[in-house]
């Protein structure tokens, strides 16, 4: 996990699990743009996403359009799943953006993408009703694994899990292999307690990051105050 | 991107306190109840012959097979499927093809401009793609006919002709009883040469369906309110949407829950079991217009 890698936004974050890295970018609350003006709504904030892969990321280094169907799609997902989490409505009349660039993918890009957004939200100062935390499940007979690498995602069973750590609440869930209905509450179980750990790495880093920030914040008020006198 | 039309908040009022107070929705169904479905298969053109050899490659799909209108209330989906035989490719030489393509047009959304993808259409061919494909429901190593050199490729076509609300349940029964109903004509290999069999010399084959997946919808409104099958305005009120796929064994082949209102892990594994038992009686009926399909269509051999 690395904190505002980008000098110019008003937050953001790397995350790193395993070889998979991805980096979000928040600028927000702000005017909408121009061409998501219509989007504008008069009680509360409206979220885009934007969901980007580097070339030499993707499979076979092909450079993809931008209007790939899988990132559409990863991109509806973080939206639909920060909605109800991010507190839209204190921020009246403006968007919040949110743009995600894979920058390594090796397995686990929609969860590594959540985490990333979560942490990049926090470092905007945008204000969140709970982290939201994501980890992939995959199932290897009746051995469920968690945070799958890339060539485990391609040939086992596998969930993604985004939960609501302070009550387990489930936002987003996918699964897109064949499997029966009682293996996959057992994934689940798995899934969401494999949340709240995550919960408590993120949190302490972004405790140990906030607690930087206020001393730095000391030193400067010492120094000025040392001038003064 | 065209702004959705916004609901007026007394009329959402009405039909949430509806639902609350009285567990009844707008169009008068209970908040677990499905549309009836319709599911009619195109009837077989009165002249086999001309019609099997205009299409060249694909007699069958003219002799009216493999040709559905489904219904669901008053969403409407046309699926075709047509097949043609092709070179597999280079890394599979032992698979054929499926492709599944679809199209909104004008007449399904009021959403929906001219010559752009609109995120719901990406959105609803991903799943019946996930679905479909990736659950292999249709054996793709029985489409080839001589390894590395021909195989048949199954193009389902999808053509949504109205949407009102729950277009990919609709889509994916379609599809389902569009594949399930096709049959691809016999074909004879004899070493390297091969020869299509027309419907009227000898009869079509069924495709290989290892299992039948049926999509079914949930949507939340107003944070726990769980509504099954949403209209259009239902889910243009609603806080979340939660899909589905399974199939008659009780497997889950897909799980969509993309964001919307948070779940705890009981409510979640309860609509997976209502899920379980709405699948059933989907089968059901698909397997009823299948059966009362067959009794009248006559693929006569010559």
């Amino acid at each position: 996990m690395t904190f505002a890698p980008h000098a110019n936004a008003d937050g953001s974050a790397t995350m790193q699990q395993g070889l998979t890295t991805v980096s979000a970018t928040v600028f927000g609350s702000r005017e909408p743009r121009a061409q998501s003006r219509g989007m504008l709504l008069h009680d509360r904030a409206f979220l885009s996403v934007e969901v980007g892969e580097a070339a030499w990321a993707q499979q076979g280094g092909s450079k993809r359009s931008r209007g790939d169907k899988r990132l559409t799609e990863i991109a509806a997902a973080i939206r639909d799943t920060f909605e109800p989490v991010v507190m839209l409505q204190l921020y009246p009349r403006t968007e919040i953006s949110v743009y995600v660039q894979v920058l390594g993918s090796d397995g686990g890009i929609l969860s590594t993408a959540i985490n990333a957004t979560t942490l990049a939200l926090i470092d905007a100062g945008v204000a969140m009703a709970d982290y939201i935390t994501s980890l992939s499940i995959g199932l290897h007979l009746t051995q469920p694994l968690l945070d799958l690498s890339g060539p485990e995602e391609s040939d086992i069973p596998h969930l993604v899990v985004a939960c609501l750590p302070a009550t387990g609440k489930i936002t987003l869930a996918t699964l897109e292999t064949r499997i029966h209905v009682d293996r996959f509450e057992e994934m689940l179980d798995v899934g969401v307690e494999g949340c709240r750990v995550l919960h408590m790495e993120m949190q302490a880093e972004v405790r140990q990051r906030t607690t930087t920030i206020v001393e730095r914040m000391q030193m400067g008020q010492g120094s000025t105050a040392a001038v003064a006198a | 991107m065209p702004r959705p039309t916004q609901t007026p908040a007394i009329n959402k009022a009405f039909a949430l306190d509806a639902l609350a107070n009285h567990q009844i929705r707008l169009d008068g169904r209970k908040p677990l109840d499905q549309r009836p479905w319709s599911i009619n298969f195109y009837a077989q053109p009165e002249d086999d012959d001309e019609a099997g050899e205009s299409a060249g490659d694909s007699g069958t799909a003219s002799a009216g097979l493999g040709k559905v209108d489904v219904r669901l209330g008053k969403t409407r989906v046309i699926a075709n499927i047509s097949a043609s035989i092709v070179k597999p490719r280079d890394d599979r030489p032992y698979e054929g093809l499926i492709y599944i393509t679809s199209e909104m047009s004008g007449m399904t959304n009021q959403s929906y401009i001219e010559g752009r993808t609109t995120e719901d259409e990406v959105l609803t061919a991903r799943l019946i793609e996930k679905a479909i494909r990736k659950s292999e429901a249709v054996d793709r190593e029985s489409l080839c006919i001589l390894a590395g050199e021909k195989v048949w490729a199954i193009r389902v076509t999808l053509h949504y002709l109205s949407d009102d609300g729950n277009l990919l349940d609709c889509a994916c029964m379609a599809a389902m009883a569009a594949l399930r109903h096709f049959k691809k004509e016999e074909v004879e290999v004899r070493g390297d040469e091969i020869t299509v069999h027309k419907a009227s010399e000898r009869a079509p084959m069924q495709l290989a369906i290892h299992h039948t997946p049926l999509c079914v919808t949930f949507a939340y409104l107003d944070d726990n309110n769980l509504i099954l099958d949403p209209s259009h305005y239902e889910s243009s009120i609603a806080t979340g949407t939660l899909t589905l796929t399974l199939n008659a064994q009780r497997e889950l082949c897909v799980l969509s829950k993309a964001g919307g209102t948070p779940l705890a892990k009981h409510d979640l594994m309860r609509v997976v079991r209502l899920a379980v038992d709405r699948v059933r009686d989907m089968t059901k009926a698909l397997e009823d217009a299948l059966k009362a399909d067959e009794q009248i269509r006559v693929i006569e051999v010559r």
